[in-house]
């Protein structure tokens, strides 16, 4: 054979590649299809251990703590408002975490809010009440976790007594604000009432910066405050009764009993209106929700 | 104080400048610009936090490989390639030939350390202005890294001296882990029931360098304070143990006939 | 007589061999040798024999198994004995990436040359061993020869009183060959010491005092060049044209070479008149009579036996 012609190598190469890479695509695509149904079921957390984790992370834990993090973000996110969504990894993910390391506050923050959310939420305070307290260990000077102990044992286990030890205990710590000691008397003294409830939900917003819990945040503190606002609308109902001899059909006519100075909104704006029980209700077109949390605690099985 | 390592080490330094090994800057740098502009998408109210990890922890990886892959072949590479024959043959001692080539790899990881810092000192700025006095914690933990780079330079230049670069390469990895979960190794001792298992962890434990005394990144990134005595502490272990290495190292290659 | 430059005593070097080290090669045994200043020393012998063991034990990259030397007084183990020796290894390699400029004067940083004079003094050897043009080109563009005049010039940079060579003329054209020739008298000259390694005999031929030959690690002889060659028994070679119609004479017939329309015949010193006589009679044009002085490859084969052929280079001259 004679020497090659080099340009014809090229060409060739020139011409082959995009080819066989289109062909190789192609193949990866059909495999892909043939096991998608397998593995997109489970979304595989190869390793559970976060001891073991952490050994093999070679003294790199602070990043992959990061990494898992966001990973246990982008989890939840994906699934939140989704009807019928689990969320079994969401623990082991934040598990893993603060193990590798424990003093990423934001992860105890997030486990406190979401991991023991109900409905629409894992609903495991049984397992964020532990991991609070093992972010308070290993940063016993951070306040906003009592925070977020105080608001478990409080709004998910209705356990007025230790919410307010853990508040109380927080406002001691260095840069604590003022307002903490307080709402600990608060809770030791009214817990269950609905504006001490709202205390506890604007403390979670005041101290985050996460935007998710910011978010929910609002969205509880709205739904208080429209539940307040329907326990007063019931008063002024009944005092109507007392007046006209019947229920009020809605918040105008109470408006022109001179018993209500402006249309009563919700706060997202929507008047409220009178259910068909003569009880005060959001406006059905209203996005506002009462939380359900009010009525039942969760259980803390230890 | 001889002075015949000095040219050895500035020779060394510019070995690896002309071999491109400073263009590994290029791949932190362009890390460090993705990781920027990223992360506060990915992860929110954390940014500083992650940048701090990822440069740290890219530093020290980059610095690693680097120690390891051009450390093996310190010596082991100037005898294959016959340059040493002609540098032999001039005064200069042996020992004196192993601690230039020593200082020119650590001055080469010293500025390649240099400026990755710069590279993250730029992301962090860009993605939380302004620095903030805790941000200084970063440069210990970057001297940390540093001393352990030395530390492992120290372990390559050893095997180069009687060791093929293949060999080289695993027994000084193999060693790195084992001083990275020196911790684990001796824990594990002490929760046997062998007495002879607890001796021999224990044994290994303070034979091995212990590396996570270095691992200051962490600290760095959430801003907690690093003690002195620490800083102290931590240059002391890895001037001793250099300088066992390199008595070590000289005493092998004092003896090595050449090819 | 001048003082002894070079005094080898014993010297011998074993390596382990196998797989366990048990078996030993011994690659120099006990070699005992001086050489005397100012002079040029040829140390020859087959691929093997332990020539590049005696130089890389001389100049300290191996380590003895026994014996001594000592270099202008000093032992081989002395750094400071270093500053006085120069040495071109066998097929030289340098930092490739280095130009010919900044090799010289990083080997410069190892004398007590003040900045400017190492860089005059490089300058300067790199226009005695022709290589000015190239000084600023990285070696690893340079060529075999290229490279071997590098060594040269890093082997004397700093003007050593003991230069050792290992086969400095490999890889050199003829004219780079004359170069380093020169370059060997010129250090004679001033009074150095040249020891050179190699298997081409003509080079030695050309510029030793002195030579020793080297054997399976043995010494097999040494001697000034001249007692060696005088040893031999003389010849005269006679370089005759036969007339085209008379027949040589009987006796000397068989033993005459023809090369050409030329014939040679070599005959011993008391035959040469006889011979010369012989020729008249058969009117051959006789065009001359020279002695055949004895090759060192002669003295070479003697010693070292035929067991290893030698290498000729291109240009071995029989005379």
């Amino acid at each position: 054979m004679k020497h090659g012609n080099p340009a014809r190598a090229v060409w060739t190469a020139v011409v082959a590649t995009p080819l066989l890479f289109a062909a190789i695509a192609a193949l990866q695509m059909r495999i892909d299809s043939q096991t998608r149904s397998a593995a997109q079921e489970k979304d595989e957390l190869l390793l559970r251990s976060p001891a073991v984790i952490k050994k093999m992370s070679l003294g790199y834990d602070a990043l992959l703590a990061d990494v898992y993090w966001t990973r246990a973000v982008q989890y939840f996110g994906a699934r939140f408002g989704t009807k019928g969504a689990t969320y079994e990894l969401l623990w082991p993910l934040l598990d893993i975490s603060t193990t590798l390391d424990p003093k990423l506050i934001v992860a105890y923050r997030f486990g406190a809010v979401f991991l023991s959310e109900r409905g629409t939420g894992p609903g495991r305070a049984d397992l964020a009440v532990p991991l609070v307290k093992r972010g308070i260990a290993a940063n016993p000077d951070e306040w906003r976790l009592n925070i977020d102990l105080g608001f478990l044992y409080y709004w998910r286990l209705k356990d007025y007594p230790a919410s307010a030890d853990a508040l109380y205990e927080g406002s001691k710590k260095p840069g604590a604000p003022p307002w903490m000691a307080v709402m600990a008397a608060r809770v030791a003294q009214k817990g269950g009432s609905l504006d001490t409830s709202r205390m506890i939900w604007s403390g979670i917003y005041e101290s985050n910066r996460d935007p998710n819990i910011r978010a929910q945040a609002l969205r509880t503190i709205q739904g208080l405050k429209a539940e307040e606002d329907e326990v007063q609308l019931d008063a002024l109902a009944a005092e109507y009764q007392k007046r006209f001899g019947r229920l009020p059909a809605s918040v105008n006519d109470l408006r022109s009993a001179g018993l209500l100075a402006a249309i009563s909104v919700d706060p997202l704006g929507y008047p409220y209106v009178f259910g068909p029980d003569g009880k005060a209700a959001l406006n059905p077109d209203s996005p506002v929700i009462i939380p359900k949390e009010m009525s039942s605690p969760s259980t803390l099985s230890h | 104080m001889s002075a015949a390592p000095m040219p050895v080490a500035v020779n060394t330094f510019r070995e690896a400048v002309r071999d491109r090994v400073l263009y590994n800057l290029v791949f932190f740098a362009l890390l460090m610009i993705g990781a920027a502009i990223l992360v506060g998408q990915i992860s929110i109210g954390i940014e500083r936090l992650v940048i701090v990890n990822l440069g740290l922890s890219a530093i020290s990886l980059f610095g690693l490989v680097m120690a390891i892959f051009i450390g093996v072949g310190l010596v082991s590479k100037e005898i294959e390639k016959r340059t040493l024959y002609s540098l032999l043959a001039k005064p200069i001692r042996r020992w004196e030939f192993l601690v230039g080539k020593y200082a020119g790899l650590v001055l080469t990881l010293a500025v390649n350390t240099s400026f990755m810092t710069l590279g993250l000192a730029a992301a962090l700025f860009y993605v939380g202005r302004p620095f903030v006095k805790t941000d200084a914690l970063i440069l210990v933990a970057v001297y940390f890294i540093l001393l352990e780079l030395a530390l492992v330079t120290a372990l390559s230049l050893f095997f180069s001296c009687f060791s093929t670069p293949m060999l080289s390469t695993l027994f000084t990895l193999g060693i790195y882990i084992t001083g990275v979960f020196a911790g684990e190794i001796r824990e594990f001792g002490e929760f046997t029931k062998s007495p002879a298992l607890r001796v021999v962890t224990k044994v290994l434990y303070y034979l091995v360098p212990n590396f996570h005394n270095f691992n200051a990144i962490a600290a760095a990134a959430h801003g907690e304070t690093i003690p002195l005595s620490l800083v102290a502490q931590n240059t002391l272990y890895a001037a001793l143990y250099v300088a066992l290495l390199l008595v070590a190292a000289s005493a092998v290659f004092s003896n090595r006939n050449l090819k | 007589m001048g003082a002894a430059a070079i005094e080898i005593t014993g010297l011998t070097k074993d390596y382990p061999v196998g797989f366990w080290h048990k078996r030993i090669r011994r690659s120099l045994d006990n070699l005992t040798l001086q050489v005397e200043e100012g002079e040029i020393f040829g140390f020859l012998g087959p691929n093997g024999a332990g020539k590049t063991t005696t130089l890389k034990l001389l100049t300290g990259l191996i380590f003895p198994t026994a014996g001594t030397a000592r270099v202008r007084g000093r032992s081989i183990d002395d750094v400071q004995m270093h500053r006085e020796i120069g040495y071109l290894p066998e097929q030289p390699y340098f930092y490739d990436y280095l130009t010919a400029r900044e090799l010289l004067d990083y080997y410069g940083r190892f004398t007590n040359y003040t900045k400017t004079e190492r860089r005059e003094r490089v300058a300067r050897l790199l226009d005695r061993v022709g290589l000015a043009d190239a000084a600023d080109l990285q070696l690893r563009k340079y060529s075999k020869g290229m490279l071997q005049r590098v060594g040269i010039a890093q082997a004397i940079l700093h003007e050593p009183q003991v230069v050792f060579l290992d086969e400095p003329m490999s890889g050199l054209d003829p004219v780079g060959r004359r170069e380093v020739r020169d370059i060997i008298l010129e250090l004679k000259k001033a009074g150095r010491t040249v020891f050179f390694s190699t298997h081409i005999l003509s080079d030695a031929e050309m510029l030793c005092d002195r030579v020793a030959v080297l054997a399976g690690g043995k010494l097999q002889g040494v001697g000034a060049l001249e007692e060696i060659m005088s040893l031999e028994v003389h010849a005269m070679d006679i370089l005759f044209e036969p007339r085209a119609d008379r027949a040589l004479p009987a006796g000397l017939a068989g033993r005459v070479t023809r090369i050409g329309g030329r014939c040679h015949i070599a005959v011993s010193e008391a035959e040469l008149y006889a011979a010369l006589d012989e020729l008249k009679n058969c009117e051959a044009k006789i065009l001359s009579v020279s002695p055949v002085r004895p090759t060192l490859e002669d003295y070479f084969l003697r010693l070292v036996g035929n067991e290893r052929p030698v290498s000729h280079g291109v240009e071995v001259i029989t005379r």
